[in-house]
C-alpha cells in the first residue's frame, strides 16, 4: 500500500464509510433477536470494556472518607439516584448499569490510583467522580493514558479542557460574570471587597472577576484577600471591609471556613440584608453548616437551586428526598453530580457504542431536558451550556431565585481577556 | 558467615527471603497496576527503615518524617515537571516553557531557585543533600541543647506543619494544594507506560536494599550499640565521654535521607507530589507503619508497611465507606496486644517453634546463640 492510499484512509469520512462497511457483513450474521433492542456486544464495545451482554459497569470516585467526604456525599448520592433511575428506564443500550464505588479519602494520590484501578482493572466504561480541583488534577493524567472518560460535577476554574473529560459543572466565567453583571446594575456596585480560600479556584476564580469589575463595569476592587484551607480567623479581614466600605462582599471562601466567616461577619454587626455580599462557594449544603440565620440575605451566584420551580425540579427533588431521606438538601454540585450518569447514557445512546473514542466525539451537542437546573446542552468544549442564577439565602437554608441569565451561557474555559 | 559484620545467619535469611519476596514473587504473581502499589507502598518502607534507625535504636521519636519525604520528593518532581514543560507541551500558556501552575498564578519567567532542577546530576545530589543538611540544622539546633523526647516529637510536628502551609501559601511557586501533578518524562524516557513502571520497581527495590544494608551496619557497628545505650540510658553514655548529641544528630540525619528517598521514589512511580505527604497526618501514619511492623526490626518494618497499605488498599476497595474503622481497629490491635509489631509476633511466637523443629531434627550447630546477643534490643 503506498502512502497516498494510507493518507486517504485516515480521512475522517473515508475511515467512517469503511468502518460501515466493515459492519455490513457483521449486521447480516447478527440472530434477529438481538435487533429489537440491545445492539450485540461485540458491536458496541470494541475496545474490551466491562460491558456484558446484560450490563454495563461504571465507577463511582469520590471520597466517602476525609475533610471532603460533607461536600462529595452529595454527589455520590445523586449518581446512584440518577443510575437507578436510568436502570428503571430500561439501562443503556439494552444494559442496566452496574456500579463500582471507590473512596478517593480526600487524598489526591487515592484518588489517581482509584481511578487507575477503576480504568486497568474493572475497565469502567465511565467515571462519575472527582470533586475539588485538586483530585481531577491528580486524575486527569489517568484518564488521559488509560483513555477512559470521567464525569466531573464542580464548578470549577477553567484553564483546563480534556477529550477524557465532560465538566458538568459551570467554569469559572461561566459561573461569575452574570453574577457580577446583574450585582452591579442592581445595587449600582462599584467597589467590590474578594475573600477566599487560598488555592487555585479562588485565585483564579478572582482573577477574572477582577478583571471583568475593573475593564468592563469600571468598577473598583478595594481589597482582595486569602486565607489557608480551613482558616477559622477573620477578624482582620471583617476590620478591613468595615473600614474599605466596599458596596459588595465577593466571596469564594470553601468547606468549614465558611461557618466562621459568617458567624464573625454577623458577630461583627454587618448585617447582610443591608451589606450585600455575593458568594460563589455557598450553597445549600455549606449552609447546613452555617445555619441559615448566619447567612440570610447574602446572595450566591450558582446555576442551581433546590427551589426552582420547574417540573424536573419537581420529580427530581422528591425522588432525592426519597431514596436518601427527606432532610438531604441538594446543592449546585450535587445537582451537576445527577446530570453526569444521564448525559453519558445519552451520548452512548446517541454514538451507539460504549466505545470511549466514540462518545468523546459524540458528546458535543448532546442535550439534556430532563435537568433538575433545566434543559442542558454539551459544548465542543467538553462542558456544559447552562444558566446563570442567583439566589438569596433565606433562614430556612433555602435559596429564593431573584436572578437567571434569559438564554443559556456559552462555557469558555480559556476567557480571552481575563487570563 | 557468622563472622560477618552486617548479619548474622537468621537476619542474611530474612533479608534473601526478604529479595525473593520482592524481586521474584510480587513480580510473578502481580499485574503491572498492582506491583506498581507495591512500588508505592515500599516508598513508605523508605521512611520506616530510617525510623527504625533513628527511633527504634535511637529512641528519638520524629512526627516530621513527611517534611524528609516531602523535601525529596519535590526535588524529583520539580526536574520531571521542569521535563513536561517544554515549550512545545505548554503552547497553550501565557507564558510557554515554565510549569502550568506558575503560568496559573500569573508567574512569568522560572524563578530562580527553579532553575538549576534542569540538571539531574544536581537533582539527585539535592534529593539527598537538601534534607540531609536540613535535618542537621534541625538535629543540631535541638541536640546540642538537649531538647529529646517529646518536646522533639512535638517539635518536628510544627516543622510538619510549616512546610505543609509554606508549600499551600507559595502555590506560584510549589504548585499548592494541587501539587504538582502531570509527571511524564526522566531524561525523555517515558515514565508512564507498563513496561516503565516494572523498571522503576526494580530500580526502587534495588535501592530499597542498599538502604536496608546501610541499616544493617549501622546497627551491628559499634555506633549502632552506642545508639541502643543511648536509647536506654542516655545519662551513662554521656559520662563515658561520648558525645550524645552528635549520635543523635547522624540517626536523624540517617533517617531523613532515607526518607528523602522514598519521597524521590513516589514522585517518579506515581507521577505526582503534593503537600498531603509533607504535614502531620502523613507523617504520624508512617510511624504507625513502623510500629506495626516492629520499630526494631528493620525487615519488620517494610513488611508493616506493605501490610498496612496492602490493608487499606483491600478495605478501602472492598467497604468504601467503613474502611477506615477497620484500619483503626487493626492499629489498635496490634499497638495494645504486640507493643514490638509483626516483628515481636515472629521473635516471640513464630521463631522459636522454627528453631524447635529445627532444633528436635539436628544437633544445634555451634556459634548459634551468640548472634542473639548482636540483636542488642532489650525489651522496654
Amino acid at each position: 500500500m503506498s502512502d497516498e492510499e494510507t493518507k486517504g484512509l485516515l480521512s475522517p469520512l473515508r475511515r467512517k464509510l469503511l468502518m460501515g462497511m466493515a459492519a455490513i457483513p457483521a449486521i447480516t450474521m447478527l440472530p434477529r433477536a438481538s435487533f429489537a433492542q440491545t445492539p450485540a456486544t461485540s458491536a458496541v464495545n470494541t475496545t474490551g470494556l466491562a460491558v456484558t451482554d446484560t450490563e454495563v459497569t461504571v465507577g463511582i470516585l469520590h471520597s466517602a472518607t476525609g475533610t471532603m467526604a460533607i461536600s462529595e456525599t452529595g454527589s455520590i448520592e445523586a449518581e446512584k439516584l440518577a443510575i437507578e433511575q436510568i436502570n428503571a428506564a430500561g439501562g443503556v443500550l439494552g444494559r442496566k448499569i452496574k456500579f463500582i464505588q471507590e473512596d478517593g479519602a480526600s487524598d489526591w494520590p487515592t484518588f489517581a490510583e482509584k481511578a487507575k484501578k477503576l480504568l486497568v482493572n474493572d475497565k469502567v466504561a465511565a467515571i462519575m467522580g472527582c470533586w475539588t480541583s485538586a483530585s481531577r488534577k491528580a486524575v486527569l493524567p489517568v484518564v488521559e493514558q488509560y483513555n477512559g472518560m470521567l464525569y466531573y460535577p464542580t464548578f470549577y476554574e477553567g484553564l483546563e479542557q480534556s477529550k477524557n473529560v465532560i465538566y458538568t459543572g459551570q467554569e469559572a466565567t461561566q459561573q461569575i460574570l452574570a453574577g457580577l453583571n446583574w450585582i452591579a446594575k442592581e445595587k449600582g456596585a462599584k467597589s467590590f471587597f474578594f475573600v477566599g480560600s487560598d488555592y487555585i479556584w479562588p485565585r483564579t476564580s478572582n482573577k477574572i472577576a477582577r478583571k471583568h469589575v475593573e475593564n468592563v463595569l469600571k468598577g473598583k476592587v478595594v481589597g482582595e484577600e486569602y486565607y489557608p484551607l480551613g482558616n477559622t480567623q477573620f477578624n482582620s479581614v471583617i476590620n478591613k471591609i468595615k473600614l474599605t466600605k466596599p458596596d459588595v462582599i465577593f466571596t469564594d471562601v470553601v468547606g468549614g471556613s465558611n461557618v466562621a466567616f459568617y458567624k464573625q461577619l454577623k458577630a461583627a454587626g454587618i448585617d447582610l440584608s443591608k451589606q450585600a455580599l455575593l458568594t460563589i462557594s455557598v450553597t445549600e449544603d455549606e449552609i447546613d453548616g452555617i445555619g441559615g440565620e448566619n447567612i440570610a440575605g447574602a446572595y450566591a451566584c450558582m446555576k442551581y437551586f433546590q427551589s426552582l420551580d420547574n417540573a424536573n425540579n419537581k420529580a427530581f427533588v422528591p425522588a432525592f428526598k426519597k431514596m436518601w431521606g427527606e432532610k438531604t438538601v441538594i446543592g449546585d454540585v450535587t445537582q451537576a453530580a445527577y446530570l453526569g450518569p444521564w448525559l453519558w447514557k445519552l451520548t452512548v445512546e446517541k454514538a451507539g457504542s460504549f466505545d470511549v473514542d466514540k462518545i468523546a466525539a459524540a458528546s458535543p451537542g448532546v442535550e439534556f431536558k430532563g435537568a433538575p437546573e433545566g434543559y442542558v446542552r454539551i459544548h465542543e468544549n467538553h462542558h456544559l451550556w447552562s444558566k446563570t442564577r442567583v439566589g438569596r439565602a433565606k433562614l430556612d437554608g433555602q435559596f429564593e431565585l431573584i436572578y437567571e441569565t434569559a438564554d443559556l451561557v456559552e462555557p469558555d474555559p480559556f476567557p480571552k481577556g481575563y487570563q | 558467615m557468622t563472622d560477618n559484620r552486617f548479619f548474622n545467619r537468621s537476619e542474611l535469611i530474612g533479608i534473601l527471603v526478604l529479595a525473593v519476596f520482592l524481586v521474584v514473587v510480587l513480580p510473578l504473581t502481580l499485574d503491572v497496576f498492582r506491583l506498581n502499589l507495591v512500588a508505592k507502598y515500599l516508598t513508605y518502607a523508605f521512611v520506616a527503615l530510617g525510623l527504625v534507625v533513628c527511633w527504634g535504636y535511637g529512641g528519638i521519636l520524629s512526627l516530621g518524617q513527611g517534611v524528609f519525604f516531602g523535601l525529596g520528593g519535590y526535588c524529583m518532581a520539580m526536574f520531571l515537571k521542569l521535563e513536561a514543560s517544554s515549550v512545545e507541551n505548554t503552547k497553550i500558556q501565557s507564558t510557554p516553557g515554565i510549569p502550568d501552575f506558575m503560568d496559573w498564578n500569573q508567574i512569568t519567567s522560572l524563578p530562580l531557585f527553579w532553575k538549576p532542577f534542569h540538571s539531574l546530576t544536581f537533582t539527585i545530589a539535592a534529593i539527598i543533600l537538601v534534607p540531609g543538611i536540613f535535618a542537621l540544622i534541625i538535629g543540631t539546633a535541638m541536640f546540642k541543647r538537649r531538647v529529646g523526647g517529646t518536646y522533639f516529637a512535638i517539635i518536628t510536628q510544627a516543622v510538619a506543619a510549616i512546610l505543609t502551609i509554606l508549600i499551600v501559601g507559595q502555590q506560584g511557586y510549589t504548585g499548592g494544594i494541587n501539587g504538582m501533578t502531570d509527571l511524564r518524562t526522566l531524561k525523555g524516557w517515558d515514565i508512564r507506560p507498563d513496561h516503565a513502571k516494572v523498571v522503576l520497581y526494580f530500580f526502587e527495590v534495588g535501592c530499597l536494599f542498599v538502604c536496608i544494608m546501610i541499616a544493617q551496619f549501622v546497627r551491628h557497628s559499634k555506633l549502632g550499640r552506642i545508639l541502643v545505650a543511648m536509647r536506654e540510658k542516655e545519662d551513662r553514655v554521656r559520662f563515658s565521654g561520648y558525645s550524645v548529641a552528635n549520635f543523635k544528630i547522624f540517626a536523624f540525619c540517617i533517617a531523613a535521607v532515607f526518607a528523602a528517598i522514598g519521597g524521590a521514589m513516589f514522585a517518579l512511580n506515581v507521577g505526582f507530589m503534593s503537600p498531603s505527604f509533607v504535614g502531620i497526618v502523613p507523617s504520624i501514619e508512617m510511624v504507625i507503619y513502623t510500629a506495626v511492623g516492629g520499630r526494631l526490626s528493620i525487615l519488620g518494618a517494610i513488611y508493616g508497611t506493605l501490610l498496612v497499605n496492602f490493608a487499606k488498599t483491600s478495605l478501602s476497595e472492598t467497604f468504601p465507606e467503613l474502611w477506615l474503622f477497620g484500619l483503626g481497629g487493626l492499629f489498635i490491635a496490634v499497638v495494645l496486644a504486640f507493643p514490638n509489631g509483626l516483628a515481636g509476633i515472629w521473635g516471640d511466637y513464630v521463631q522459636p517453634r522454627i528453631d524447635r523443629l529445627i532444633s528436635s531434627r539436628k544437633p544445634k550447630p555451634e556459634g548459634w546463640t551468640d548472634s542473639s546477643v548482636a540483636d542488642g534490643a532489650p525489651a522496654e
